[in-house]
């Protein structure tokens, strides 16, 4: 990335703790990270490092305890409703598992329907809309007609995570928080939501901010690679130097941990 | 040749919807595991993999009902037994099976050991609480697990823990044949290598004689299995060795899926991943012609009509396409 850019979302110091006492836990722990226009970046960790909660930290849905995060070269200000729907327009996120990131009770066109009314389609005629609609989910390779009046549960976990992404195409924030976005779904339907993502990175330029266990994945898709453990980052760099030259032990060690085809598999060191 | 640990004869199975349609499932599929061997199930979601773990276990109960085909264990019938006495004298000790969701099998509010009673307990109700806790000690140590695993309660184990703990509970009564369902597709990638661990140490202790592995990841699959088998629709599309499945696959759907292996390996970043697109087929009335032909790149007027049938192809290998082995290859080349 040239120096003179600068970053879109940055956050310096950024530290959450749990519990208090003796207790204490500390989720995330001093981190510095940057971000800038345009880029994918992957977070890697094991489960309890602190990913999740170092994403909801970026997203706004809990308040770190020490530490700033900028935005825009700002600093964010979510201290009110009105504010935090602002910021909620720049940076969404799609979950992990898309059985549940869904109201059980709405039907398909009310999820697509409140992404045009936020943004701020929402007095256009009802034709119009289904045309926007549409549009949004040919992008993901799903048929309006299919989907309309349907329920969640009616799809496979796949289209959900499609529609979700949908949902993105429409809302078009300048950051993407994806959260363990493939870990529930089979290795095919992967291959299609990574590269629809990519697509969405190309087209209309947003930044990704992928959170994974999969080193694979990370390799794949990502500018630059953080290694996470115990709420710090241990490694980062570009994605041919962590995970083909890792420096660090932890690195290495779930590097290993990861089924290959090309080399031996070692199983004695577990 | 090896004795046969399990043998499938074109077992078809079928789901009757609330609407009384008939969803064939599981359409002819035969299969044979070797003592000693391993054979592995790869497909998209949807594509019957789990529904054939099912039916192999002879037990079944609505909505899947069975339609034809036989399955022999170790030289035993079990087609047409009545479900209790698959119960009682198949499940367990001949044939054992691991849901992906193991973990939740487990009682919370009881310990390990209770539910490790209960299952001795179903095939052998006079056994003393004194003879399974060293039956489950002695198994747990060989399988790495320590033996004060038993005396916990579920929540007190981490969910790569409570896997293995069912894991190791489900062939406590050393069974021939070993179905297992996904069963590191929860966990992270520590846990799983934990799991697949287990998995060959089961075969290589001869705890278990043979294995049927499902998952969706291939790397795994190849790192796991000898063989490894695709299916498409509730069909048999590719038979092959692993290491032909992966690296030199002949059906288009087969080599389809290879083209999404993701590996932390130099090299990936160069190639772009090729996903599949479209979706399979209502299983309700599939097509006529071959059920991939919607998707298929390579297609031909001809096949969307014509029946298509397993070929055989060199040693051990069959697939599933109107074209032979020389013409596919083609194909390829010139894409």
């Amino acid at each position: 990335m040239p120096s003179e850019m600068k970053p879109l979302l940055s956050a310096s110091g950024l530290t959450k703790v749990f519990g208090y006492g003796r207790q204490k836990t500390l989720a995330v722990d001093h981190v510095d990270l940057k971000l800038y226009e345009g880029e994918v970046i992957t977070i890697v960790g094991e489960s309890g490092s602190g990913k999740t909660t170092l994403s909801k930290l970026l997203l706004g849905l809990i308040n770190p305890t020490e530490g700033e995060i900028y935005f825009q070269g700002k600093e964010r200000d979510i201290s009110t409703y009105k504010k935090k729907l602002e910021y909620w327009k720049n940076i969404q996120a799609i979950f992990q598992d898309p059985y549940s990131s869904y109201n059980i009770f709405h039907k398909i066109d009310a999820v697509l329907l409140d992404c045009i009314r936020m943004r701020g389609s929402g007095k256009l005629h009802y034709k119009e809309k289904v045309r926007i609609m549409t549009e949004a989910c040919s992008f993901v390779n799903l048929k309006f007609e299919e989907l309309t009046n349907k329920y969640p549960f009616e799809l496979s976990g796949g289209q959900m995570q499609r529609l979700m992404i949908a949902r993105i195409f429409l809302l078009d924030p300048k950051i993407l928080l994806a959260d363990e976005i493939t870990s529930m779904i089979d290795a095919c339907s992967r291959a299609t939501i990574l590269d629809m993502l990519m697509q969405l990175r190309d087209e209309i330029g947003m930044t990704v901010i992928f959170i994974t266990h999969d080193v694979g994945l990370a390799y794949y898709v990502s500018d630059k690679i953080y290694i996470m453990k115990h709420g710090k980052f241990v490694e980062s760099g570009p994605p041919d130097q962590v995970i083909l030259n890792p420096k660090e032990a932890y690195t290495k060690r779930l590097i290993s941990d990861v089924p290959k085809i090309y080399e031996e598999w070692d199983l004695s060191t577990v | 040749m090896s004795r046969i640990m399990l043998e499938v004869n074109g077992i078809t199975t079928k789901y009757i919807t609330r609407f009384k349609e008939n969803v064939y499932a599981v359409d002819h599929v035969s299969l044979k595991v070797e003592e000693g061997k391993s054979l592995g199930i790869a497909g998209e979601s949807g594509c019957g993999k789990s529904t054939l773990a099912l039916s192999l276990m002879g037990y079944y109960f609505p909505p899947l009902y069975y339609t034809s085909g036989e399955i022999i264990i170790d030289g035993l019938n079990i087609t047409g037994m009545n479900p209790d006495e698959v119960r009682k004298s198949i499940l367990g000790t001949e044939i054992a099976y691991i849901p992906q969701s193991a973990m939740n099998a487990l009682n919370p509010t009881q310990k390990i050991i209770r539910f490790i009673e209960d299952v001795i307990h179903a095939h052998d109700p006079y056994a003393t609480k004194k003879e399974i806790y060293d039956l489950a000690s002695s198994r747990f140590e060989t399988l790495g697990l320590p033996a004060q695993v038993l005396q916990k309660y579920p929540v007190e184990l981490s969910g790569g823990m409570k896997q293995r703990t069912v894991i190791a509970t489900s062939v406590i009564l050393s069974p021939k044949v070993l179905i297992a369902d996904e069963p590191s597709s929860a966990l992270d990638v520590t846990s799983q290598k934990k799991v697949i661990k287990m998995l060959r140490d089961l075969m290589e202790t001869g705890i278990i004689k043979s294995m049927i592995f499902i998952t969706h990841e291939l790397p795994l699959l190849y790192n796991v299995t000898d063989d490894i088998m695709v299916m498409y629709a509730g069909q048999i599309v590719e038979k092959a060795s692993a290491e032909q499945a992966v690296f030199d696959p002949i059906h288009p759907y087969a080599k389809g899926l290879m083209g999404a292996i993701i590996v932390p390996e130099k090299g990936l970043r160069d190639v772009k991943l090729t996903a599949i697109p479209g979706v399979p087929p209502n299983l309700k009335n599939p097509p006529e012609g071959c059920r991939f032909a919607e998707r298929c790149k390579y297609v031909m007027p001809e096949c969307k009509v014509m029946k298509v049938g397993l070929r055989e192809g060199g040693e051990s290998r069959a697939y599933r396409c109107i074209f032979s082995e020389e013409e596919l290859r083609e194909a390829y080349q010139d894409a």
